[in-house]
Order: C-alpha cells, then structure tokens, then sequence
C-alpha cells in the first residue's frame, strides 16, 4: 500500500494562509491503515487547527469529512456538497488523492497535509518500510522475491556491492543489505546459481524515466 | 593487445606491476594535480585517478586524468555508476579516450549520502558489472548500448574506443561466500584486471585468493592486492569502526599503538605487506592506495623492493 505521513502542523497552517473557509478531507483506504490520514487523523488535524487559529485571534471555519478512496472520481464526487462554500480543500490523502480532488473540483485550491513517502507495508507497529519501485518490469523471480531495485540503496541489479558488511547497508548500519538478504534467501532455496548469471541492462523507460506512464487495456473498454 | 595501455603491456609481460593513486583536489587547483603527478612520476607504472571520492566533488577524473598524463603519468581513471547515466558514461568514454587515456577502473560508486551533496539525486542507470559489459562492447563489439556502431555516418569508419578495462573486488565485504561470485561476473563481463579493497587481514585474504584460484580465475584476470600505508592507529580505528566491508585485525592497532614513530612504522608495516602479497600465487601486481599522503609512494616503492619500475622502449 502507500504509505504517506502528515506534514508539521505549522506547514499546514501556512498553506491555508488567509482562507476563512477549509474543508479538511481524509481518505478510508491506505493512509487509514498507516494511520496517517483516515477519518481519524482528519478529525484530530482538524480541531488542532481550529485551536491554533483560535490561539492566533483568527477567524478560520474547519469543517471535516473522510471519503471512501480519494483516488477514485466515483468516491471524490460525494465531496460535492461539502466543498460547496469552502474556499480551500486540505487533502489527507496520499498524492494521488490530493490530485485527484484537485483534477475534479478545479476552481478550488488543494493542498497536501501528507507526504507520501514510498509503496511498502508495516513491519510493525509505527514502522513502515519501503517495498517497490513501481519500475515498471518485476524481476522479482530472479531475486528470490526480494526486489533490489527498492531494498539496495544503489538499485545494483548485480549485487551487492563492496560496501555490504554483516548484513547491513554501507549508508546506514539500520539499513538491511538488500542483497545480502537476497543471498541469503537463494542460498536457503537452493538457487545460489541465480547469482552467478549477469542480470541484463534495465530498461528505464518502463519507470519513472520514460515519462509520465500510463496503463491502456482495450480489452476493459465499455 | 587490446589497447595502447602501458599497464596492459606490462601486465601482458608478465610484470608484477605497482599501481598508485592520485586525488584530485576539491578546487580548481591546476597546480595541485601537477605536483602529485610528479611525486609519482617513475616510481608506478599507472595511477589511478579517482572520481568523486566518497561522493565528495573534485577535479573530474578524465580532466586530472588528462593533466596527469601530460605530466608523464599512465592514468587508470575511475569511473563510477552513482553520477552518470549511459548516456554521460559513454560520452565520457569517448572523451577520455581521444585525449589519449587508455585505462579505465569500473566502479559502483560510494553512495552520495556519503558526501557533501547527500541530497543529490543518484543514478546508478547501470551497475558496475553491466558498466564493464558497455565499455567491452564498445571495444570489442565496436558498438554502443543501444547496439549502434560507433561511427559518425554509416559512410564513416567505426573508431571505437579501446580501454583497459579494471574493476574493484572487496574479498573483505559480506557475504564473504559470495565474493568470489562477483569477481567471476565481473571477469565474465569483460575485466581485464582487478584492484583490491586495501588488505590488512592477509589470512582472510589468503582465504578468499584460494577460492580465486580454486576457480582458475587467477588466469582469466591480471589481479592487483590492494595496500594502503596508515599514519596512525587511529586511522585503523575509524576504519574499523565506520567503513564498511574493511576487515581489520586488532594486533595490528596494537603494533601501531605503540610504535615510536607511527608513520615510519605504516611505511614497514605496508612494505611487509607488499612483500607477502608478492608471494602469493596469482597476484600481479600491488595497488598503492596513499589516500592525501601520496608523497610517501616513492618510499614504499623503494623500500618494498618494487623499484626501478620497468621500461618499455
């Protein structure tokens, strides 16, 4: 899932600047379960900046509501009532659901409470780590279902590199050898000999590198 | 002969070859190159040029490279993956290589949080090994990556760049089982030879050259052991304790603690160092790795035995 966490209050306080009416929106899907920007979050952000406009003497109307998945136009469209007289729509979903609201209800400012940090999961309570890339050509069969692109600090198709010493990461001691756990898992499938073959050049161009992408299937065309 | 490489002529004779480094310096400071190039002029057979150490901006590798070779040096120049995509990487290639330089050492690259610029956006389009494998096929194959031939029109000749081609091999990383791996990928890409990380821990070193050997890959690729004379055992310490994949052994320290004189006592230390490697079967060479202290290679040069340094007429 995507995995995001709220800005300092005292950023979000500036980007709502003068505007005397702000809908502060949360999103039910991926930042609920990283609980960061569900129905929760929203209603906690929203009474911490009615108190902080208070506290400045300022007149600020914050309401609050929570959508289904602010990625999904369907779901975005119930906003329609509640952004009536707003003047300002503070998203707490990740990007995609700020831009989301932003491409739907374009005649009002949108701005980010979150910053949506990478595609990963909980390892446990109150710790997410990264996973995929979203790069675009998986090679997930040849790296015993660990992927280097995410978990080696260099992206090495071919690792690891020298820097690789008990486990960890030459950049950060917290920071597993993606490699080394790569290895490992090979070594305990049996399939050391996956390492021994030189994993070909990449092609960019199906990540990020080759533009904004875009996935067409004809075949689910109404 | 692959290439116009003096190191690779040497290396061909059967030579035991000495190789040393040269920083460049964090200004643009001509005279700096000049006069590190002259400490070491005669006394190596090739000097490697390094390219942004530790992630830190200097002098481009090619440019010091290039002052360095007309200051009557055989350069080795570092090129790592972390700041060029494929694009740079062979443009540079190119470069280095109609400004006469013959030699090129393929490296992954110290991550840039390393350095001074640890927000940088990184690059790593290839690794180290699929580097080797570019520049091999621009030499051999005479094409690029995209699989074009390297001329200027299809009426045109093919005038592809022909480098020596060297890799880094850390015997002392983890997983140590896995590093004789590498190595064997890297020659299957196309290495012509081999600079080791800087090696303290001989037994360790001993242990994975027998796997080196076990392999035959001692014949496949011109190895150089890696050394680096140290001032003081407080350079060993913080070596120990924040470089990763160094393996140091704490006798060592101690022998440096309590030296009278600390830097004569590195300089014996790196020249038994040099003497044992020269023993070990598959070695051919050494690579003198005086990190800012190269003044003190044409000691150790001396002293470790390795002078007066071949001739080629």
């Amino acid at each position: 899932m995507i995995i995001a966490e709220q800005k300092e209050i005292s950023e979000i306080i500036e980007m709502i600047g003068d505007h005397k009416k702000v809908l502060v929106i949360g999103c039910n899907t991926c930042v609920t379960v990283c609980l960061s920007g569900g129905a929760k979050e929203a209603a906690i952000l929203a009474s911490a900046l009615r108190l902080a406009f208070r506290v400045r003497g300022k007149q600020v109307e914050i309401e609050e509501t929570s959508i289904e998945r602010q990625c999904e136009l369907e779901f975005v469209d119930t906003l329609s009532s509640a952004i009536k007289d707003k003047e300002l729509l503070v998203s707490m979903g990740c990007g995609i659901g700020v831009q989301t609201i932003a491409e739907r209800f374009n005649h009002l400012l949108v701005v980010p409470a979150l910053n949506t940090n990478f595609l990963g999961l909980p390892e446990k309570q109150g710790v997410w780590v990264e996973r995929c890339q979203a790069c675009g050509q998986c090679v997930l069969d040849k790296t015993g279902g660990i992927c280097p692109i995410s978990r080696c600090s260099k992206s090495l198709l071919n690792g690891p590199c020298g820097g690789s010493q008990d486990g960890k990461c030459e950049i950060n001691k917290e920071i597993d050898c993606g490699w080394h756990l790569i290895y490992e898992r090979l070594k305990a499938l049996g399939r050391l000999e996956f390492l021994a073959e030189i994993m070909p050049i990449k092609k960019w161009s199906t990540s990020r590198d080759g533009g904004p992408r875009k996935v067409v299937r004809e075949d689910m065309w109404l | 002969m692959k290439t116009g490489s003096h190191l690779e002529t040497l290396l061909g004779r059967g030579e035991f070859v000495a190789t040393a480094e040269l920083g460049p310096p964090k200004s643009a400071d001509l005279q700096l190159i000049k006069q590190k190039a002259s400490i070491l002029r005669g006394f190596v057979d090739a000097v490697n040029i390094t390219d942004n150490q530790t992630a830190i901006v200097r002098v481009s590798s090619i440019a010091a490279g290039k002052i360095a070779f007309d200051e009557g040096l055989e350069p080795i120049i570092q090129m790592t993956c972390r700041d060029r995509n494929r694009l740079a990487i062979q443009s540079d290639l190119l470069g280095a290589y109609v400004l006469g330089l013959r030699n090129l050492l393929c490296l992954s690259g110290d991550h840039q949080s390393f350095g001074n610029h640890p927000h940088a956006k990184n690059v790593y389009d290839l690794d180290s090994i699929q580097l080797v494998q570019v520049l091999k096929g621009m030499r051999d194959e005479k094409i690029f990556e995209c699989g074009e031939e390297i001329r200027n029109s299809k009426k045109s000749d093919i005038l592809e760049p022909r480098m020596f081609l060297g890799v880094a091999a850390n015997p002392f990383a983890d997983p140590f089982e896995f590093r004789v791996i590498r190595l064997a990928k890297k020659i299957k890409a196309g290495a012509d030879f081999v600079q080791t990380q800087c090696i303290f821990d001989l037994p360790k070193f001993k242990q994975w050259m027998q796997m080196v050997v076990d392999q035959g890959l001692h014949e496949k690729v011109h190895l150089l052991a890696g050394v680096m004379p140290i001032k003081s055992y407080r350079v060993l310490q913080y070596m120990k304790n924040n470089v990763a994949g160094m393996s140091i052994p704490d006798d060592l320290i101690q022998r440096m603690k309590g030296a009278e004189e600390p830097k004569a006592e590195g300089v014996e230390v790196c020249c038994e160092m040099i003497r044992q490697l020269r023993e070990i079967p598959g070695i051919h060479g050494v690579h003198i790795m005086a990190v800012e202290w190269e003044e003190i290679v044409p000691a150790i040069v001396q002293k470790a035995g390795l002078s007066p340094r071949p001739q080629i007429q």
